[in-house]
């Protein structure tokens, strides 16, 4: 079972290497890993996706929350969560792809941030089957480089009527 | 007014309570071992290795119940603290180690004696600091005190470069610690505590499995208490022996895989195990799906990650085992009604003692060699339970676990998660560094005591009178009796031949050198040594083919336990080789070159 895991997490040297150090040393899988400061530049949020059974996960978010440099575990599994990737793509462009090459990024809301005479560079965000969804249109134009973030999550605000 | 970043830790040291720190100099601790040389207040035990420097402060810490304290330097002294610090993580102990680093402008550039020492040792540290401005150094040490002791204890490294023990600053030293990503669960959840004491009403044949925890915690009086108002027999791990009296008739003795018949099968049948600070180590539980298959599980711990990470468990409680106990206490006598039925206990108790009548703890006895459970009963003879043992890893070890009765946690030291072998010694000195006036042995193998055998200067130098007791039977024993029973008797590397002659390596040191050959010898040699004044060697040569028994082999269930060697009890339980009976070969008990 896949589950995201979003972590506040002391700003500190170290703080990345015992996470992943963590997961490294007992055996837990990451799937994938992103982490910036928020706005209290001292704190990081880093959203960890992974996955496991039950027991495993319950015990990856109880080693996680041992470490000292974590202040607060939540794990979006259950909860009401907005999540997005970007993907970064560089696709080979013979002069007659372009055009579809253009409508694909089109229908994605997708942006061209460069171009040369043989290639784009697309950017996409949104969740991950969207992101994979671009992938795969564009990977019969050839695919030259591919870089993704990994997720992002947040939690959703519920919506109060008055 | 402004003091040297070597002023300030020794200055911060002063302040944690530490009056002695174990360590070893070199060249980027230089500047604070000249301002401890200028100094009255610490002292300064100096090692003969650094691994040694670190069981001397776990062997302190243990004995003491406060925090250990090493220093040492860079690189190669850094290196040598991963042992320890591993063993510290392992069984709890809280200590603080200051490590020597190159000055900060050299970091990361493989200077000489350079070594990432926060980088190696992220995963044997509860955590660790590198200190990079002065100025952060007081507030640092603060920090991992509070740390090393609190919550779940272990050890925490703080390495020093050498310009920040030079530069200077402003001395002010934190009153307390605040650490917004660090709050240790100390009450237990009143809740879950309440229908702990529910479940204990309603068992029948519970079985209190207690560890290092109720050491850790200083739990002991909370724990005779709990037993005596329900009526319960205690088991504990090799970590928590002396938390619950040794010497009380409701003691079960160690469980696990040489723990005692009657402490196994009380667990294997009881209906409620009431576990406090112990953790379910594969050691404890043999076989997981067997462990205790009626029981439901009570689970008393500090550390979260300790709970539902071996074994399912029905009411877990996190918080500090001494808190939990008196509240569980509490909830148990707010009601009036009794507690337990009479009739069911008495059944229970009855069938506890029928299990020891079984298979009670034994070996055969010899008037031609020494047996070494022999010597560790006249040790506990001769003391009465009142020193302080410490062991190494092995055969030796369990035997002292199976025949000392301890009356408290402190007085126990030994290497249990990570099984150290070099651990007793250092240890041992550590604690009689504490205790100057209490007689300290330690129980050691003729491997063992190799591993740290340089520590004899440090005992004669330092005076600190240890007593060593090697049982020596010229083996790695515990790996010799793997191999003879599940390795058909190839006995791969596992003798040491009758090399060195101990007595002469003590005297070489300056120590005092006994031994005895013969049974009607032994009690001779322990009172010689309990007499002198100074630090002993007793090399005691035992029978080398004694096995520990009762055993759980490994990947069987706590049940299945094995009482003696194969060729006694054909069929016992154990495999033999086919078509013949596993032979044991004959060895001389002095002289070498007898390679079975």
């Amino acid at each position: 079972m896949i589950h995201i895991l979003s972590l506040k997490v002391e700003n500190r040297a170290g703080a990345l290497s015992r996470i992943a150090g963590l997961f490294s040393a007992r055996g837990f899988n990451i799937d994938s890993l992103s982490v910036a400061p928020t706005a209290d530049p001292s704190v990081s949020a880093m959203t960890i996706v992974t996955h496991g059974d039950d027991a495993i996960i319950e015990q990856i978010t109880k080693q996680l929350n041992k470490l000292i440099d974590v202040i607060k575990v939540v794990d979006a599994q259950g909860r009401n969560y907005v999540h997005r990737e970007t993907a970064l793509i560089k696709i080979h462009t013979r002069p007659e792809d372009r055009a579809e090459a253009l409508r694909v990024v089109d229908i994605f809301r997708a942006n061209v941030v460069d171009s040369s005479p043989n290639s784009y560079t697309v950017e996409i965000t949104g969740d991950s089957e969207k992101v994979d969804a671009i992938i795969n249109l564009l990977r019969p134009l050839g695919i030259k480089d591919l870089v993704r973030t990994g997720k992002v999550a947040v939690t959703r605000e519920l919506n109060k009527n008055p | 007014m402004k003091l040297t970043g070597s002023e300030i830790l020794v200055e911060c040291l002063k302040r944690e309570g530490v009056d002695t720190v174990f360590g070893y100099p070199g060249g980027v601790v230089l500047g604070l071992y000249d301002y401890l040389y200028r100094q009255t207040h610490l002292r300064h035990v100096l090692c003969r290795h650094e691994q040694g420097a670190m069981h001397m402060a776990e062997g302190y810490a243990r004995a003491t119940g406060k925090v250990g304290t090493v220093l040492v330097t860079s690189g190669p002294g850094a290196t040598n603290t991963v042992t320890g610090l591993t063993d510290a993580l392992m069984d709890s102990v809280p200590l603080v180690v200051f490590t020597g680093q190159v000055p900060t402008q050299l970091l990361g550039n493989d200077a000489f004696q350079e070594a990432d020492i926060i980088g190696i040792t992220i995963s044997c540290t509860k955590y660790n600091f590198l200190v990079k401005r002065v100025e952060d150094l007081a507030r640092t040490i603060k920090e991992a005190y509070h740390l090393a002791a609190s919550g779940r204890p272990g050890p925490v490294l703080i390495d020093l470069p050498k310009d920040v023990t030079f530069a200077q600053t402003e001395f002010s030293y934190p009153d307390s610690v605040y650490l917004r990503s660090y709050n240790p669960t100390i009450e237990g959840n009143k809740g879950q505590i309440k229908k702990a004491a529910k479940a204990v009403r309603q068992a029948k044949r519970p079985v209190l499995y207690t560890g290092g925890g109720v050491v850790a915690s200083g739990a002991s009086a909370e724990l005779t208490r709990l037993a005596g108002l329900i009526r319960c027999p205690v088991t504990s791990t090799l970590m928590g022996l002396g938390g619950f009296s040794g010497s009380d008739p409701r003691f079960l003795g160690m469980l696990g895989m040489h723990g005692t018949y009657k402490a196994n099968m009380a667990m294997y049948e009881s209906d409620l195990v009431i576990a406090v600070g112990a953790r379910f180590d594969d050691r404890v539980t043999g076989k997981v799906d067997d462990f205790v298959p009626n029981a439901k599980i009570i689970h008393i711990d500090i550390d979260p990650t300790s709970i539902r990470k071996n074994i399912r468990v029905d009411i877990p409680i996190v918080g500090d085992v001494a808190h939990v106990l008196r509240t569980l206490i509490e909830v148990l006598e707010a009601n009036d009604e009794p507690i337990y039925v009479d009739a069911e206990r008495a059944a229970w108790e009855a069938r506890i003692a029928e299990l020891d009548a079984e298979h009670p703890l034994g070996y055969t006895h010899s008037d031609e060699v020494i047996k070494p459970q022999s010597v560790v009963e006249k040790l506990y003879a001769l003391t009465q339970g009142r020193a302080i043992v410490s062991t190494d890893v092995g055969q030796h070890q369990m035997w002292t676990a199976q025949y000392y009765h301890f009356e408290s946690g402190r007085d126990w030291l030994t290497s249990g998660g990570l099984g150290t072998m070099g651990y007793g010694f250092p240890a041992a000195l550590g604690a009689q560094a504490a205790h100057p006036d209490r007689l300290v042995i330690t129980v050691s193998g003729d491997g063992s005591f190799q591993m740290n055998i340089q520590e004899l200067a440090t005992a004669v130098v330092n005076d600190l009178p240890v007593k060593v007791v090697i049982l020596n039977n010229r083996y790695l024993g515990m790996v010799r009796q793997w191999q003879q029973l599940f390795y058909e008797e190839r006995y791969s590397h596992s003798y040491l031949a009758t090399t060195p002659d101990f007595v002469k390596v003590a005297e070489a040191y300056g120590a005092l050198g006994l031994r005895a050959t013969k049974p009607s010898e032994v009690e001779g040699v322990l009172l010689a040594a309990f007499r002198h004044k100074g630090p002993v060697v007793v090399d005691i040569l035992t029978d080398p083919m004694e096995n520990v028994y009762p055993m759980v082999p490994a990947g069987a269930a706590n049940h299945q336990m094995v009482f003696c060697d194969p060729d006694q009890t054909p069929g016992a339980g154990l495999k033999q080789k086919d078509g013949q009976g596993a032979k044991t070969p004959p060895l001389p008990l002095t002289g070498g070159g007898a390679r079975p």
